[in-house]
């Protein structure tokens, strides 16, 4: 079907700069089709981010794929469609209504479309995929997959991919399995043959080869974060599959079998534990991590909520641990796979009594890494657990990233942990005495000595030697020197990322929220409204969060949750005043797009200028 | 809590073991359960395992959970370090101790409430993971701490002190075990030490999970005559299987017993369990018969103990995963990291 009779289309003109959306039916192999196009403009040196947006649920529902193409470098959601790619006849109506006028939809014409799906100012783009797949292909299978080959072929002719790019992908995609790739490349040619055939191509709507790419990788952020705790020397890991934080323990489990196997034994260096449950999975981190090995677990909400006593527990009797939480849309079972940034008060003083605890949010795939590596070292200096908070937007998308790095000749940091040799010399060993005056103990490791350095380790009240006490000032001197601890945190922790030019006007975030951050300054001085930015890395927070917040006339604190958080979190930890800040909320399970950043920003300011 | 002072004071001719360690060396704090507790004759019990066997007590991680039972590491092996964990949870945390150092003994120390009911999952599930340890249940059929209500291993109709009866089936923790793959499991009654002593040493030695359960009454709580965990019960409805002489594997074995009434069983590290069968010529090698054994005492209301299953020839986590034989807490960044060369290939994939 062609454009409704009479409509003259005013289509797109577009180069490096619009958003395709596939729409898919989930299991149908769409997937690898869609990562193959996003990393074919990737490998033209044009920036762009693919984001998942899936069901849960293995085959049959909804699921899209949606690719912001920006050579401006904007990597956050843009609202708005520009080229749809309609596969799934139970949401094709709703899937072209989100077309931009002067967009496309790309569709499988087999069956023609009905009449009422037609839309004035949207080019239709018409593909017979099935027609196509049946008469090339005999096996049911390859005709139901190279369906999406063949739609990727065409785009490469409707937008101008270059199509060496395409073959280079599939080459290095099948390495291994050669005979699997004359047959896609076959499909790719059907579909870039129809489409030049049948359009007139390339359409307005275009890609053209850039050179913004060049040193960086296209990575999830949970790959980095399971590359991250093989470099920084984890070798305990249990977990229980949880979506979106299952693919954190399958990269590390992935990668210490290639690179943590001893050459000569075939031995393990690593242990994956999957365990019967989140509490168990805590655990099991826990007494490795208090028998001197680094261990992690990961999860997401439901799993914080399990795991509550034990965080307690290690806070308490001051066990390293690290935790992952890949944040999903909670409460409760809430939206599995959507993103959010609803954990932080739940992490932030997680489980009974005065607790808290160290958080780090990395905002990209090489922050995930960096921060994993050093999540271990600050939970062995600070002897305390460290949450990395992440969320699935940065768990399960591809990121463009600067590449990973180790320093060559880095070091584990294993904090305050005394040999034999320091037992030795010691006349008393105190495992919860503040010898050195910051806070931190001296420990030690089961069997480090004959007859020195052992204690008990409880999570009831205990004194500087580890006995268990009821004495009320001595539990409460227990609990100040504690706190004192997390003061000492600080300097171990990264600091705020603050970029000022002295503007009124403050945007205050972390996380995800970093991707629509510079798209939406810029949108904002479109309006005349200059703005810094301090992106938080780490809790507890630094002073100079409190004293950015103060320079300002007025900071807006963005929160991917409907409480805001973070908001509540500075308010309590730097008594920011009610009068200094204002909440700008994004919490649909989508990442935050820069027009809702600065649209809540110019309302707010339209609002008080009134 | 303990607020009399332990005297130092020792007897100068107190005999020494192989390592020149007193008793007392492997004594813990005064103890703070009730007088005639069962539990208080399990931490002699240990002691008397611990030190016969010249076992280095800081080479001895203890675990626990919450509860009466729990409380006990404080009172053995003082030079041991210990982890009272939360309540129920002790498996994962001995699971995680023993992935870090594969060298220790660890010893884990729960009760009824702690492995029958809030942490029964954690139990089921250690088991099937073959930790290498010994697991000690002090099983008194009540919540102490609580004030004595009924556990999940109370029987069928039995009664605690204030008249509470049992209306439901109890859980055996040492069916379980079996049903679950631990490949030592015995059960005694703390006021058998002569039975508990040889059978803790045993399940120290043994590679694996070893698992005993331990009557151990509540005097307290769950002591009266009607009461199936009560020592009265518990003694008159004692039915040993088998008697268990432990010989560790420094010492010759000088004993001899008439032929077909014991067997040796060797260890991995070399130690022997001679094992004297009593009566019905009892076979600790086939799971299904000491699960019949099991059930059929139960049915008579008789409590089967001593070494009820072995399978001396089995493998741990460590051996299933095939881990690399030095510690994981002794490896630095040189055996872990991959290095930097490595990881600029790494990110070539993803380019």
């Amino acid at each position: 079907m062609n454009s409704p009779a009479g409509a003259k289309i005013e289509t797109l003109t577009k180069v490096n700069d619009f958003v395709v959306k596939f729409a898919n039916v989930n299991g149908s192999g769409s997937a690898s089709a869609n990562t193959l196009f996003a990393k074919s403009i990737f490998r033209m040196g044009i920036p762009v981010s693919p984001h998942n947006i899936f069901p849960s649920n293995i085959q049959g529902l909804p699921t899209w794929y949606e690719v912001r193409i920006s050579e401006k470098g904007y990597l956050g959601r843009r609202e708005g469609v520009d080229l749809m790619i309609a596969m799934n006849e139970q949401t094709i109506q709703k899937d072209i209504d989100s077309v931009v006028s002067g967009g496309y939809v790309l569709y499988d014409s087999t069956k023609a479309l009905p009449e009422q799906m037609a839309r004035e100012h949207v080019q239709f783009l018409p593909i017979p995929l099935t027609e196509i797949c049946n008469c090339e292909f005999e096996k049911p299978s390859q005709r139901q997959l190279f369906k999406n080959i063949i739609y990727v072929g065409a785009l490469a002719a409707l937008i101008n991919i270059d199509f060496d790019v395409l073959t280079g992908l599939i080459s290095d995609q099948f390495r291994g399995k050669e005979k699997l790739i004359p047959p896609n490349i076959h499909a790719l040619q059907l579909g870039y043959q129809f489409a030049s055939e049948h359009f007139q191509c390339p359409l307005r709507l275009k890609l053209k080869s850039a050179d913004k790419t060049d040193s960086k990788i296209l990575m999830d952020g949970n790959t980095a974060v399971g590359l991250g705790c093989v470099y920084g020397g984890a070798t305990v890991a249990s977990w229980y599959p949880l979506t979106p934080s299952t693919s954190v323990v399958d990269a590390f489990e992935r990668y210490c079998q290639r690179l943590r196997i001893d050459k000569q034994t075939g031995q393990q260096k690593f242990s994956v534990v999957q365990a019967e449950d989140e509490l168990a999975a805590i655990g099991i981190a826990i007494g490795a991590g208090w028998n001197g090995a680094r261990a992690f677990t990961a999860t997401s909400g439901p799993g914080i909520s399990l795991m509550q006593e034990f965080l307690g527990l290690a806070y308490f009797s001051e066990i390293p641990v690290v935790l992952f939480n890949i944040q999903r849309v909670g409460p409760s079972t809430g939206m599995p796979t959507r993103t959010q940034q609803g954990d932080l008060l739940s992490c932030a003083y997680a489980s009974h009594g005065d607790t808290k605890h160290i958080l780090l949010f990395p905002s990209t795939p090489k922050e995930c890494f960096d921060f994993t590596a050093s999540a271990f070292d600050i939970a062995d200096q600070i002897q305390t657990p460290v949450i990395v908070m992440s969320d699935l937007e940065l768990g399960m998308n591809e990121q463009i990233s600067e590449p990973l790095e180790w320093q060559e000749g880095r070091t584990y940091d294993r904090g305050k942990v005394l040999n034999h040799d320091q037992l030795e010399e010691l006349e008393h060993f105190g495992r919860y005495q503040d010898s050195d005056g910051d806070g931190i103990p001296y420990r030690t490791y089961p069997g480090t000595h004959p007859d020195k350095g052992s204690y008990f380790t409880r999570g009831s009240s205990h004194d500087a030697n580890a006995a268990y006490t009821e004495d009320g000032d001595i539990y409460a001197e227990v609990m100040d020197r504690i706190a004192k601890k997390f003061d000492t945190a600080l300097n171990y922790l990264p600091e705020p990322e603050i970029r000022e030019n002295g503007a009124a006007i403050g945007l205050l975030y972390l996380g995800t929220t970093t991707s629509a951050i510079a798209e939406a300054q810029d949108l904002l001085t479109k309006h005349g409204v200059a703005t810094d930015t301090l992106r938080v890395k780490s809790f507890p927070f630094h002073q100079s969060v409190r004293t950015f917040i103060d320079r300002h006339e007025k900071v807006y604190v963005i929160d991917q949750n409907r409480d805001a958080q973070l908001k509540s979190l500075l308010k309590i930890e730097l008594n920011v005043n009610e009068s200094q800040v204002q909440s700008i909320r994004s919490y649909n399970g989508m990442l935050i797009t820069a027009e809702h950043i600065s649209r809540s920003v110019l309302d707010s300011q339209e609002n008080a200028g009134e | 809590m303990t607020y009399i002072r332990k005297p130092s004071f020792q007897h100068p001719q107190l005999e020494t073991n192989e390592l020149g360690l007193t008793r007392r060396d492997y004594e813990g704090t005064l103890t703070t359960l009730c007088g005639g507790c069962g539990h208080d004759s399990i931490s002699a019990a240990i002691i008397q395992a611990a030190a016969e066997m010249s076992l280095e007590p800081n080479r001895i991680a203890k675990l626990s959970g919450i509860g009466c039972s729990s409380k006990i590491p404080s009172y053995f092996l003082g030079k041991a370090h210990a982890f009272n964990a939360v309540h129920g949870r002790m498996p994962s945390v001995a699971t995680g101790a023993n992935l870090a150092n594969k060298e220790l003994y660890y010893l884990g120390i729960s009760g009824d409430g702690d492995s029958a009911s809030i942490g029964l999952g954690q139990f089921c599930h250690i088991v099937r993971r073959r930790i290498n340890m010994l697991y000690i249940v002090a099983n008194n059929g009540t919540y102490g701490l609580t004030k004595g209500q009924l556990s999940a291993t109370a029987d069928l109709g039995s009664k605690t002190k204030s008249g509470e009866e049992s209306l439901y089936d109890n859980i055996d923790l040492a069916s379980l075990a079996i049903e679950l793959g631990a490949s030592f499991v015995a059960r005694s009654f703390s006021g058998d030490k002569k039975q508990l002593v040889p059978l803790i040493q045993a399940g120290l030695s043994h590679k694996g999970f070893a698992f005993i359960d331990v009557v151990s009454p509540c005097v307290t709580f769950n002591n009266t005559d009607l009461s199936t965990h009560g020592y009265k019960n518990t003694w008159e409805n004692n039915a040993a299987l088998s008697q268990v002489d432990f010989v560790p594997m420094r010492e010759e074995i000088t004993t001899r017993y008439a032929e077909g009434e014991e067997k040796d069983i060797t260890l991995h590290d070399g130690s022997v369990i001679h094992l004297h069968k009593i009566g019905n010529n009892y076979d600790p090698f086939h799971k299904e018969k000491a699960m019949m054994h099991i059930n059929q005492h139960k049915a008579e209301g008789r409590i089967a103990t001593g070494l009820l299953y072995i399978n001396q020839k089995t493998s741990d986590l460590h051996d299933l995963t095939n881990t690399v034989d030095r510690p994981f807490n002794v490896l630095g960044e040189q055996e872990l990291s991959p290095g930097n060369s490595t990881l600029m290939e790494i990110n070539e994939a993803f380019r």
